[in-house]
């Protein structure tokens, strides 16, 4: 059995274990009602997306250092995952906020931050695709995943005071996680653990696909 | 040392020399900023007591939008001139090209506001002589360059480079945005509680934090 193989099965079992968890197990939110439920997906989601960024900015700072091309191919790579993974956290914190607040978007700082975050993977993406080929590109999509990284937190402080100065400012749950009952926090961990497993078994698959396709352009080039 | 600011002072001239005789950055910038405030005025329609609140906004636009042409301007016209090789070439470091330019662009873009800042005050029935605003005009301009002259050393070399650039540069510059019309908006009215002040010292902060990232990551933009 290969290593996919057993992250595949691995994933449909935790994700199976955490459906059973948050629809069957898990008490609801006395304050957030059903709704609430949708957390166990977002912060998980958003988690990954954020890890997937610091892969980025790790490969990237090793990409520059050392011209590592495993450095390179995992840093676009875990690009492109994490893309995924921030687009579905925004999509899921859009729901809930329209569920808890009555309205799709309210700018709070996290909200903020992902966004900037999605619009500076979908740079990222665009620099790989439209830059120049080779170590050029790569070195421009480098210096992109090290800026951006150190801009997120950045943004976050800036959309805190932002958000600090108009009296509308909501506090999401995200912010009472101390006061989480302990079978919401075992629920929220599973999601967690499930997801990072999910984002490893997308990234093997696409670290081995870009790796492949290195591999073929380097023999058409000793070929010519 | 000194050294270091000749060769500065080299590079500012030469550009300045360029735009003298080929008139490509400021003057596009300053029409566009000015119909940018002028497409503001009809497609808002602002009232005196709504115009404190939207004019920190139209003014951090119109200087951005407006803006990018010049950030794009800066590198392009050395690629069309075939002269960024020989920028390259000379025995300096490329630190010292990224302050050169740096210092360019945003000597464009401050005489640019000389004329545009007024000229929207004057609109919109604005304080004309207010020192403060002249000083966060000058910080958020410095962030926007030391951003945008990265980013524009970077999007000469890639596919639709004038779509590019602002793709990249806008989610990255979006803390010294936020802090510059916070700064703004806290000048015109004095109901905000997280003041003048604080806002001006994060723009300083964003300012210096790009300048050095931006500083430390150009000699890999820059082609070999």
């Amino acid at each position: 059995m290969t290593a996919n193989n057993i992250l595949m099965i691995l994933n449909i079992g935790f994700f199976l274990s955490l459906m059973g968890l948050v629809f069957l197990w898990v008490p609801t939110d006395a304050v957030l009602g059903i709704s609430q439920r949708i957390f166990y997906y977002h912060v998980p989601l958003a988690w990954v997306g954020f890890l997937a960024f610091s892969i980025v900015f790790v490969c990237s700072c090793a990409y520059l250092a050392k011209r590592s091309k495993t450095a390179n191919i995992l840093a676009y790579s875990a690009a492109e995952t994490g893309i995924l993974f921030i687009s579905l956290a925004l999509l899921t914190g859009v729901i809930w906020s329209k569920a808890v607040w009555g309205v799709w978007w309210t700018w709070a700082p996290q909200q903020t931050t992902t966004l900037i975050l999605w619009l500076i993977y979908v740079a990222y993406m665009m620099i790989r695709a439209y830059g120049p080929s080779g170590i050029q590109g790569s070195k421009y999509a480098a210096v992109l995943g090290i800026i951006g990284f150190f801009d997120v937190p950045i943004v976050y402080m800036a959309g805190k005071w932002w958000r600090d100065i108009h009296p509308e400012a909501v506090i999401g749950p995200l912010a009472e996680d101390g006061s989480l009952e302990s079978s919401m926090r075992v629920t929220l961990l599973l999601g967690v653990v499930a997801f990072t497993l999910l984002f490893g078994y997308l990234l093997r698959i696409r670290y081995t696909q870009h790796h492949h396709q290195e591999l073929i352009l380097e023999l058409g080039r000793d070929y010519e | 040392m000194t050294r270091f600011f000749g060769v500065i002072l080299a590079i500012l001239w030469k550009d300045f020399l360029v735009e003298c005789r080929s008139k490509e950055i400021v003057i596009p910038i300053l029409i566009l900023g000015l119909q940018i405030i002028v497409i503001f005025n009809f497609a808002i329609r602002p009232n005196p007591s709504l115009i404190q609140i939207l004019a920190p906004g139209m003014l951090w636009v119109s200087f951005s939008f407006a803006g990018i042409l010049g950030l794009g301007r800066i590198f392009e016209m050395e690629r069309e001139q075939g002269t960024m090789e020989g920028l390259i070439l000379t025995p300096i470091s490329k630190d010292t090209i990224y302050i050169g330019k740096l210092l360019s662009v945003f000597f464009f873009m401050t005489f640019v506001e000389i004329f545009l800042l007024p000229t929207f005050c004057l609109l919109f029935n604005l304080p004309l002589f207010e020192p403060r605003l002249w000083l966060v005009c000058l910080l958020g301009t410095f962030g926007f360059c030391t951003v945008g002259t990265t980013f524009s050393a970077m999007a000469i070399n890639t596919k639709a480079k004038e779509l590019t650039l602002p793709i990249l540069f806008f989610p990255i510059v979006v803390p010294v945005i936020i802090a510059a019309s916070e700064a703004t908006g806290a000048i015109l009215s004095d109901n905000i509680t997280f003041g003048f002040a604080q806002w001006l010292l994060l723009l300083l902060a964003f300012d210096l934090m790009f300048l050095v990232l931006c500083a430390m990551t150009f000699k890999f933009i820059i082609n070999e």
